[in-house]
């Protein structure tokens, strides 16, 4: 997933990034892609780890909180998968008062848990 | 985008006026018109009532069941323990002449004599140790009880917190306004990012509070501290709530009464100056 991603951006334009994401992902996604999809979904809602939907709406979660934005349309919002995933590491990189919790540096989620979190936002 | 920019203005505010050391007077103002500009229908004095002046949907089944209040049985049982006499044959009213004018309002005071911030919680405890009674355990039962008694005794009066031309008592109020604002815990969380920055928003099936008003309606009866998993009746203190609040950040709690709390308490009281006691209260 992570690897399509780097592909695709260094060879299309973002506008045309968006739109072709958009509707291949579900198809080209691999087995092993879907499986990690899967965990990063299961880290995401998991009240002791991610808890992302105390603050933010997500497809397929219940009882979600409005402090942060809904995460929707995260590609159009992310072309660089980078930029997304350094957002959920650490949220203080781009607002330095932010309530969003610092995951990475504060160790709420392993590096391997943020990567698996942030290929399953990049699915929304 | 726009929100962020607030965020962050609001942010370089806070940080502006701890530089220049604003006096509790323009924090206090400061403090109001956030909340008055964030909610311009609430009425001002109805931000005593906690999240129910903010979250219309759950107000008229809080309105029912203040009708018939859970707390009810406890002040009760606080008007009896506050009348028994102690076995020196003195009892808590020589402690407290004005309690039934109401003195919730007076608390917590800075005691320029020990230099330090007494909560009316503290000065049961004092009362009882003075008198040679052993002091009641300061989280929940019978001090929550006695609290909710003198609350009730004192309701509609104006709170009135005084900080004193003292250094000892703007040590301690910049104590509890640090306390606030800091990030703590393993998830960063302030105090004011849950009740300035956010209240009115969701976390999770939350409506947060503001905390503007926040001690007028302590102590309080809540559902989940009656639960079996609670092991409690219910009551609790605001420094136990304070507690759950650091806990929910995944910061390791102050003790009740210790002299962080007090601190705290001493600024989150005076930011409400003015208003309206309404304790005890019922909450979710
Ligand atoms: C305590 C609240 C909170 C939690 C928990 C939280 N976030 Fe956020 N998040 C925010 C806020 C608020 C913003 C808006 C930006 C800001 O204020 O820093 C945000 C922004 C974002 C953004 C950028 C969205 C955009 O379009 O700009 C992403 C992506 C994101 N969060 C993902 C996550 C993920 C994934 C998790 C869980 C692993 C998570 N967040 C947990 C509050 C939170
Ligand atoms: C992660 C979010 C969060 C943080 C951080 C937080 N709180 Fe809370 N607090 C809540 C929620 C949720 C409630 C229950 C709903 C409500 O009344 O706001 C609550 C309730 C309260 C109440 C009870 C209000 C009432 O009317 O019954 C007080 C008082 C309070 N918080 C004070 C604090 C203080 C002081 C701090 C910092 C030490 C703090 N909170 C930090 C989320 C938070």
């Amino acid at each position: 997933m992570r690897r399509t991603a780097h592909l695709i951006k260094t060879s299309v334009s973002v506008a045309a990034l968006i739109g072709c994401l958009g509707m291949t992902t579900p198809i080209t996604a691999s087995a092993a892609d879907a499986a990690a999809i899967e965990k990063g979904k299961k880290v995401a809602f998991d009240r002791k780890k991610g808890n992302c939907l105390a603050c933010h709406q997500i497809e397929g979660g219940s009882l979600a909180g409005n402090i942060g934005p809904p995460l929707v349309a995260m590609k159009a919002r992310f072309p660089d998968y980078d930029k997304m995933k350094a957002q959920i590491a650490d949220a203080r990189v781009n607002n330095p008062n932010t309530i969003m919790i610092p995951f990475g540096p504060h160790k709420v989620l392993s590096a391997e848990e943020i990567e698996l979190v942030s290929q399953f936002i990049y699915t929304l | 985008m726009n929100k962020i920019a607030n965020v962050l203005t609001v942010a370089c505010l806070v940080v502006a006026s701890f530089a220049t050391q604003a006096t509790p007077e323009q924090d206090l103002k400061e403090f109001r018109e956030h909340y008055y500009k964030k909610f311009p229908n609430v009425p001002k004095n109805d931000f005593i009532n906690g999240v129910y002046a903010v979250d219309p949907a759950s107000r008229e089944q809080w309105e029912a069941f203040e009708e018939f209040p859970s707390y009810e049985i406890f002040v009760d049982k606080g008007e009896e323990l506050f009348n028994k006499p102690f076995a020196n044959g003195k009892g808590f009213a020589d402690c407290f002449p004005n309690y039934k004018k109401g003195i919730r309002q007076n608390y917590p005071y800075f005691d320029t004599k020990s230099g330090k911030v007494v909560t009316l919680e503290g000065a049961i405890n004092k009362c009882l140790k003075d008198n040679g009674e052993k002091p009641y355990k300061w989280k929940t039962g019978n001090i929550a009880y006695v609290s909710a008694y003198l609350a009730y005794l004192s309701r509609g009066n104006k709170l009135n917190i005084k900080i004193p031309d003292d250094p000892g008592a703007m040590a301690a109020y910049n104590r509890g306004k640090k306390h606030f604002y800091a990030k703590r815990g393993q998830l960063n969380i302030a105090c004011a990012d849950c009740h300035f920055y956010y209240p009115g928003s969701k976390i999770r099936a939350d409506i947060l509070s503001p905390a503007l008003g926040h001690p007028t309606g302590f102590p309080v009866y809540r559902n989940k501290w009656a639960g079996a998993s609670a092991k409690g009746d219910g009551m609790g203190t605001l420094h136990r709530r304070y507690g759950g609040c650091n806990k929910q950040v995944r910061a390791k709690p102050f003790k009740a009464q210790s002299d962080e709390y007090r601190a705290l308490e001493y600024f989150h009281t005076y930011m409400s100056n003015d208003m309206e006691v309404n304790g005890p209260s019922q909450r979710k």
